[in-house]
């Protein structure tokens, strides 16, 4: 690699891309070229450095600038200052990183300082398209010292004695399931990359693929060694263009590199990776049902047993694996199964991405060891609760999970600690909801969810989520009835145990869960009629304020079903029981006389 | 679409079912390149498919009804996305797609009458830490606020 006397890092996640990044990227470009100053400091595009609530981000190497919220015409001043004069352009520094006129190292702000990036170790450092930074960061280390000094069965002890489990959801530990595959017999066997990233509201397996494709690919080429195959498959989501291109660009790198085809490293081990899409069904991310869409078929979750380490893909014995789950690998074996262990609780180790949204001010991706508690990631990591508002829950593993209340904020995270609070891990996406997010909103939300993925192969599942739906709905609506709580769960259970697949058996949680720890909201809505959040239009009542009203009469004409009557100059009134809760006089009081509550 | 370019289109698509030809689940990757190049699977596309591939026309139905990315009309020029993931629905998301509807006067899954949009509403796409996110056909907008869909939207009725 050539020396240069600075690097430029700008972020190219999707979240910075979508804020207009590249303009970044070219204007630096451009700028360094008109100073003449090509040749001594180099611009790269690099992968998410988590903090994209406020990107798009640049950093600036040696002295580690982190400048936050840049904008394409910022760049000239960057270019001016910093990199001709040597002057940071304080203005543009993360606020966080300046305290009493002195910057602080970004590893000593908040949002880093718990943080222990693993997975995440080479996003927003290296540049993804470049196989030689990775290789400078000791990438493709591991899969030399594998193959050259390492039995497959010695592979699999060490990641079994490191105690990792699938980050996809179930917490599976990944040695065992590669152990199964190993002793399967078989002329071919398979190993899978699952990158559906089904969760809404997760986004690390997108990151690490934008931004640390390589460490995939290693990652899979060391499981291919240790199980005995040659051929591997990444199932991308189509919605990542740029995660599929980056892996695409990182495949034909590692082929032309020795790294991936017909005797890697000269040595007489051959392994080949393709890539293939999903096309938008949430039910592949399921074990079975991708393993059925890499063969063309409707993606449908098939009955196990069989399990895929014995008859998986086109009837072949097969892993599949979690992109999170493959970025712990190549550092599994380069620093030993006991430094993993060292890390996290008793039954879960290592590290954890968490993608935080929802009503949080750091939203982004975050890495913490296991164990560290929901509070220090929400308040301390994330910054808490924009706007002065009050916590409410935290949700994880998305559609198939639960809610955890303040209550239990202290609860160190782990596999087993989130399934005793009725949630799970998930694939870590942590969505925090506020004093105005409505409980009972959020679980009709997610049985929409469900409702509309369900592959509709079981009973259970197709319509006893449906009858769960129209429930929640008809509660929503302000038409919930005396024994609907006991119907719902009644229902919740019967699918638990009925369902075929994961999707089914998991898909009644976060009714569950809020209602463990919302019970209050369910009968407000019930039984008063109101909705606590104010969220729920169709229990919105829409309210006059007689001393505000100027009875100029505008409400009344707007309103469809004639709901409001009144006399001029006098105030207006309505009627509760006609109004059709449009809110259309609200938008139109010139006044602001009309309130919802 | 010309019948000069829908032409030009199917010769394209041999091109893609030979490359694909001897792959083992040779349908999935022909479909999503297919959906790529026309924008939909126009039926004479799947007759060829059909054909080369030596699978039923009721099985590549099967798999295209299956999965939401294809789609067997025609879309509108430009495709709106709202996304309705979790991280933007906590943040207002159906308000925006509301308005949306409001705007352009169609339902989600539906094509404005002049063939300008489609719309459409969408999971995750990875931007949650802007939401709530809307996406243009490529172009994302984030942290949008109800009111700022007429002037996005404005953009593109040019
Ligand atoms: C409905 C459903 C959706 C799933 N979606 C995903 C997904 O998007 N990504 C993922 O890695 N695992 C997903 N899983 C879990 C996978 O079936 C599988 O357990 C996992 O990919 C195995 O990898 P791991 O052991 O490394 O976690 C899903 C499971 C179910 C039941
Ligand atoms: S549980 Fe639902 S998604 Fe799973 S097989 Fe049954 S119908 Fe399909
Ligand atoms: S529009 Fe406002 S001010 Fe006018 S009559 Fe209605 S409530 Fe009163
Ligand atoms: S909310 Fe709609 S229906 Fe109800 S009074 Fe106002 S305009 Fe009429
Ligand atoms: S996308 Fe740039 S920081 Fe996340
Ligand atoms: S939930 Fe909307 S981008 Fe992730």
């Amino acid at each position: 690699m050539e020396m240069y006397r600075s690097h430029v890092m700008v972020c190219r996640g999707t979240g910075c891309t979508s804020s207009n990044s590249e303009q970044i990227v070219k204007n630096f470009e451009e700028l360094l070229k008109q100073h003449g100053l090509e040749n001594e400091v180099v611009v790269e595009r690099t992968g998410c450095f988590g903090l994209c609530a406020l990107g798009p981000i640049v950093i600036i190497y040696p002295e580690a600038s982190f400048y936050s919220l840049v904008k394409p015409e910022d760049v000239e001043e960057i270019v001016n200052e910093h990199l001709i004069k040597g002057r940071v352009v304080k203005r543009l520094l993360y606020a966080e990183t300046i305290e009493n006129d002195t910057i602080k190292s970004i590893d000593d702000v908040d949002f880093y300082k718990k943080q222990v990036r693993i997975a995440l170790r080479n996003c927003g450092v290296i540049n993804p398209e470049n196989i030689d930074e990775y290789i400078a960061f000791d990438g493709y280390k591991a899969l030399e010292k594998v193959l050259t000094g390492m039995k497959p069965t010695e592979v699999i002890d060490t990641i079994k004695k490191s105690g990792l489990r699938g980050r996809g959801g179930g917490g599976f530990p990944t040695g065992t399931k590669w152990e199964f595959a190993a002793k399967s017999q078989a002329d071919q066997k398979y190993v899978l990359c699952n990158a559906d990233e089904g969760d809404p509201g997760a986004f690390m397996d997108r990151s690490v693929l934008e931004g640390d494709p390589h460490a995939v690919i290693e990652a899979m080429t060391i499981a291919a060694y240790a199980i005995g195959s040659s051929q591997g498959y990444v199932y991308v989501r189509a919605e990542y263009p740029i995660a599929v291109k980056r892996l695409a660009i990182a495949i034909s790198q590692a082929r032309e590199y020795g790294l991936l085809g017909q005797n890697i490293m000269g040595t007489d081990f051959n392994f080949d990776l393709e890539i293939r899409l999903g096309a938008g069904a949430f039910v592949c991310g399921e074990e079975t049902a991708l393993i059925a869409s890499i063969e063309g078929e409707r993606g449908m979750p098939r009955p196990r047993p069989p399990f895929p380490a014995v008859k998986g893909l086109f009837g072949k014995p097969t892993i599949l694996n979690n992109v999170e789950t493959y970025a712990n690998i190549p550092q599994i074996i380069n620093n030993g199964a006991e430094w993993f262990a060292a890390m996290g609780t008793e039954k879960s180790k290592g590290t954890k991405v968490f993608a935080l949204g929802g009503k949080i001010n750091n939203t982004g991706l975050v890495e913490v060891p296991m164990g560290t508690t929901m509070r220090e990631v929400i308040f301390e990591i994330g910054g808490g609760i924009p706007n002065g508002k009050k916590f409410k829950a935290a949700q994880t593993g998305g559609p198939s999970g639960g809610c955890i209340p303040m209550e239990h904020i202290d609860v160190p995270i782990d596999y087993d600690n989130l399934i005793a609070l009725g949630s799970m891990m998930g694939s870590g996406g942590l969505i925090v909801m506020d004093e105005d997010n409505c409980m009972v909103d959020i679980a009709r939300f997610f049985l929409d969810f469900t409702v509309d993925e369900s592959c509709g192969k079981c009973t259970p599942c197709r319509e006893g989520t449906k009858r769960m739906l129209d429930i929640l709905e008809k509660i929503v609506e302000g038409k919930g009835q005396e024994g609907d709580i006991e119907k719902l769960e009644t229902l919740a259970n019967t699918i638990k145990n009925s369902a075929l697949c994961g999707l089914g058996q998991t898909a009644p949680n976060p009714v569950l869960s809020t209602l463990k720890y919302f019970r209050d909201e369910y009968e407000a809505h019930i039984y008063d009629k109101k909705c606590p959040a104010g969220v729920c239009q169709g229990l919105a009542k829409y309210t006059i304020i007689e001393d505000k009203c100027k009875g100029c009469g505008i409400c009344a004409k707007q309103c469809p079903v004639t709901a409001i009557s009144g006399k001029p100059k006098t105030p207006y009134i309505i009627e509760h029981e006609k109004c059709a809760k449009c809110g259309v006089c609200l938008e139109k009081c010139p006044f602001g006389a009309i309130i919802k509550a | 679409m010309t019948e000069m370019e829908f032409k030009e289109k199917l010769s394209k698509l041999e091109s893609i079912i030979n490359e694909h030809k001897n792959q083992q689940g040779a349908l999935m990757p022909v479909l999503n390149e297919t959906q790529e190049l026309f924008g939909y699977l126009p039926e004479e596309a799947q007759k060829r498919i059909s054909e080369e591939l030596d699978i039923s026309m009721a099985e590549i139905y099967g798999v295209a009804t299956f999965y939401s990315r294809f789609t067997l009309k025609p879309r509108g020029k430009h495709t709106i996305g709202v996304c309705l993931g979790t991280a933007c629905y906590v943040k207002n998301a159906q308000e925006i797609i509301d308005r949306i509807k409001k705007e352009i006067k169609i339902s989600a899954g539906e094509t404005t009458d002049d063939g300008l949009f489609t719309l459409e509403a969408t999971r995750c796409i990875g931007c949650c830490g802007l939401a709530p996110v809307m996406t243009v056909g490529e172009d994302v907008y984030g942290k949008i606020v109800p009111e700022d869909v007429t002037d996005i939207i404005k953009k593109y009725q040019g």
